[in-house]
């Protein structure tokens, strides 16, 4: 007689996230933060940073592809709603679509023969490709070339994605970028796509074996996640009002992706808010107090942080919930659970 | 009436470099049948199903499935046609639940999550695997591991399920429950490849045995007949063990 | 009456703190041959790993020779004289068969002795005579567990723990299998070992423990555990 679990679509976790989205709703609207320019800084950034660590969660995280190139798709996205408005004077939207299909191409394109080869191989191709399109990004006159592109002052408002005296704005189109992307990522996760995604990462053969079609799904996720990876890098330009490769298309840029992604837990949806939230307020904060030295302080607790991670919880902040999880409801297990349910 | 061959396995021959892992191996599996493929370690069973399975392309031959070549497609393509595999050396999405494990399988056939739900909660408690379902699957002991591989193949709702020794390592009373679970399977139109060592688990049920040996097919006949095969004592059975099985078939039949 | 050369107490012992396996007590005689059977999760490689220090007991102890092991690492136990051949062979498959048999005498460092006790088991093992220079992983799964025994028995054991031996081999090299285990036995090496195919193991064994559910079911002779209803019945599909 079998029994028909169903599992439900709706969680009590997604409760948890509506929750937590109407707190970030409300938080400026609170006059202790509002008033505090460089809170509302750490909150924008905070929600950037998860949103670019999410984009890079559903290729690398999810699929188990680790890419060190994401920072070129960010650059791409930054130069797409740059160049709209610094060359041609117009607003950033049309540059910030032409972006996102850019970088889905070029995530492609890359992506096809790269895939072919497996695992650690493809993370050192990509980490040629950031430094071909650092190179060239330098050299490329059009867009700029070394100088990059820097914003004239312009009339404020959404049309142009620019709002001069308070950040209120900003943040909330942080806020629907980051709604947006998680939002999607939820979905993909409890769906096909985000099963065969992970089934990918787990075993690329077993998942084959099974049906699976890994090429399409993996270049699928890369384009996806590149996309997304664009959209957090136009918001950024519009935030920063400057952009030059450096900035955007490096080395620097590409492992905040991962490591912000990785201290918070990779694979799952809260890993890049959580590493977000802790990585951008030490970052922000030391730089602050520390005024000069404030640039190498936080990289140094950063890089304690990595370690200890990597060998004490691979798993992330996640994992040590998990962890502090399963102590605490270990009294409530008992031992028949995992004995043999002996013979039939 | 001849029934027309589910899997038409044509002259069909593996290299590695200079070993010949399977020299011109032919045979058939007709729908609805179980057919048991037995041989020496190193015998190219296995190599055969990766040919079979899309993980290898032969370097000759013929692979027929439901009427269709498939010789030298990719693996994903031959599974969505319903030939799927399990692998000896298991293969656990480690990181993922058991229940997960079985829903990518159950998801290549359903076509919405509910069903792809139901589908999964089925082959769970038709492979008993029901009290580990939300255990990761790295986790499980190598015995469920394997009630995994099965789990997970049968979710796809395969037309030739093609099972590589999923018996090793259970007791007499176990093989006898897993028969029941084989037998039920075909009943439900499944047709079966299984590969085995144990021989009190394939021998009662099989329509057909294959025997490789060395690469070569020395033997494609039935149960009864297989045991009684010279070559096949001497490669394989051993004098004991087809001794073993001979009173069981003189009193009673073979299961 | 001896005291037996193995002894575990009451044992309790599983992993992350859970145990799998409930109070097991049992004992082994020297020279003798002793066969731990149950179905698959019973708990018998949980209890094997424990004595062989893979794991540590969660309750009770374990006696080698009168010493308590129970708290000792896997690498003093082996020192001690108990070798466990885990299941799945585990052999270095890169590596010549020779060399895997060189690391398996770990502990010795005459390298005249290493060579003298490689001979001996090639001779119980004539197989590995043939192949000496060919890698593990071009060795047939017969072979490779001949190998994985040969290996356990370079250390020189008292005692010689064997997990799930005919595992993934054809039948006629679990009776090989089976006779070669009944040669160490009779050349003086005392044997436990863990075995599925209930029948086979009682064939050749003195004594044995029926495990279920991390308990033991019943114990005794061989031929009482073979004669017996509620064995035949659970194990032997009878």
């Amino acid at each position: 007689m079998v029994k028909q679990l169903t599992r439900k679509t709706f969680k009590i976790k997604d409760g948890v996230w509506i929750a937590f989205l109407i707190i970030l709703v409300i938080l400026p609207l609170i006059p202790a933060v509002a008033a505090n320019s460089f809170r509302m800084h750490v909150m924008i950034l905070i929600l950037l940073f998860a949103s670019m660590a999410q984009a890079w969660n559903i290729i690398s995280g999810y699929c188990g592809q680790v890419s060190f190139g994401h920072s070129v798709f960010f650059g791409i996205g930054a130069y797409g709603a740059g160049m709209a408005v610094v060359k041609y004077g117009d607003t950033p939207w049309p540059g910030i679509l032409i972006g996102l299909i850019i970088a889905a191409l070029v995530a492609i394109i890359i992506s096809y023969p790269c895939f072919k080869l497996s695992g650690h191989y493809f993370a050192i191709a990509t980490f040629a490709i950031v430094e071909i399109f650092n190179r060239g990004f330098l050299v490329w006159d059009w867009i700029g070339g070394a100088l990059g592109l820097d914003y004239p002052i312009i009339n404020e408002g959404l049309k142009n994605i620019m709002w001069h005296n308070s950040k209120t704005s900003y943040y909330y189109c942080a806020l629907v970028i980051f709604t947006f992307i998680f939002g999607v990522v939820r979905w993909l996760e409890s769906h096909r796509f985000g099963y065969y995604m992970r089934a990918i990462r787990e075993g690329q053969e077993t998942a084959e074996s099974l049906g699976v079609n890994s090429t399409n799904i993996k270049l699928t996720a890369m384009a996806i996640s590149a996309a997304m990876a664009a959209l957090c890098g136009a918001f950024f330009v519009q935030y920063n009002l400057r952009v030059d490769p450096p900035m955007v298309m490096s080395l620097d840029t590409s492992m905040k992706f991962v490591l912000v992604t990785i201290l918070g837990g990779s694979g799952t949806l809260a890993g890049p808010l959580l590493g977000a939230a802790v990585l951008v307020p030490l970052q922000e904060y030391t730089r602050a107090f520390w005024g000069g030295l404030g640039g190498g302080v936080d990289l140094m607790i950063f890089g304690l942080l990595i370690i200890i991670i990597v060998v004490k919880q691979p798993a992330g902040i996640i994992g040590i919930f998990n962890y502090i999880g399963k102590c605490f409801f270990r009294q409530k297990e008992t031992g028949e659970r995992y004995a043999s349910h002996g013979t039939p | 009436m001849h029934p027309m061959a589910l899997l038409d396995v044509c002259e069909v021959t593996m290299k590695f470099g200079e070993l010949i892992a399977n020299d011109r191996v032919s045979f058939t599996v007709e729908a609805g049948s179980i057919v048991g493929l037995i041989g020496p370690n190193g015998a190219g069973k296995t190599t055969l199903f990766n040919c079979i399975s899309g993980l290898y392309k032969p370097a000759s031959g013929t692979i027929i499935f439901d009427g269709d070549d498939i010789t030298g497609h990719k693996p994903y393509e031959i599974a969505r046609r319903g030939a799927v595999r399990t692998f000896q050396v298991v293969h656990p999405l480690k990181d993922m639940t058991v229940f997960d494990n079985v829903l990518v399988g159950a998801l290549l056939k359903c076509r919405d999550r509910q069903e792809a739900f139901e589908r999964a909660t089925e082959c769970i408690y038709l492979c008993k695997l029901e009290h580990f379902q939300n255990r990761a699957a790295g986790d499980l002991p190598i015995g469920g591991k394997k009630r995994l591989e099965m789990a997970r193949a049968l979710a796809t709702r395969p037309k030739l399920l093609m099972l590589d020794e999923v018996m090793a390592g259970l007791t007499s009373t176990e093989i006898k429950a897993f028969i029941d679970v084989i037998r039920n399977l075909k009943k439900s139109g499944i047709t079966m490849m299984i590969v085995e060592h144990v021989m009190e688990g394939i021998m009662p049920i099989a329509d057909k045995v294959v025997v490789l040996d060395g690469g070569v097919k020395i033997a494609e006949d039935t149960p009864e007949k297989i045991i009684n095969n010279e070559r096949v004592i001497e490669a394989y059975l051993g004098a004991k063990y087809s001794q073993r099985f001979k009173p069981r078939k003189d009193g009673e039949p073979l299961g | 009456m001896a005291d037996p050369i193995l002894k575990v107490d009451n044992l309790y012992a599983g992993y992350d703190g859970i145990p799998v396996v409930h109070g097991i007590s049992l004992e082994v005689m020297q020279g003798e041959l002793v066969a731990i059977v149950g179905a698959n999760g019973a708990g018998k490689t949980t209890t094997m790993r424990t004595i062989s220090g893979l794991a540590h007991p969660l309750k009770g102890k374990i006696f080698f020779e009168e010493k308590d092991i129970s708290r000792l690492a896997a690498h003093q136990i082996l020192k001690l004289g108990i070798s466990y051949v885990p299941e799945g062979r585990r052999l270095f498959a890169k590596l010549s068969v020779e060399q895997n048999l060189t690391l398996g005498a770990y502990t010795e460092h005459s390298q005249k002795e290493i060579l003298r006790r490689q001979e001996e088991l090639m001779e119980i093992f004539p197989i590995l005579k043939t192949r000496a220079r060919q890698t593990a992983e071009t060795l047939s799964g017969g072979e490779q567990q001949m190998l994985a025994i040969a290996r356990g028995l370079m250390s020189r054991p008292r005692l010689l723990m064997l997990d799930e031996m005919s595992l993934g081999l054809m039948p006629s090299m679990v009776d090989k299998m089976m006779e070669t285990i009944i040669d160490i036995n009779r050349r003086g090496t005392t044997v436990l070992l863990v075995e599925q195919m209930v029948q086979e193991a009682l064939d050749i064994a003195h004594r044995g423990y029926v495990i279920q559910n991390g308990k033991i079911l019943q114990s005794g002779s061989a031929r009482e555990l073979l004669d017996s209803e509620e064995v035949r019945k659970a194990y032997m599909g009878m």
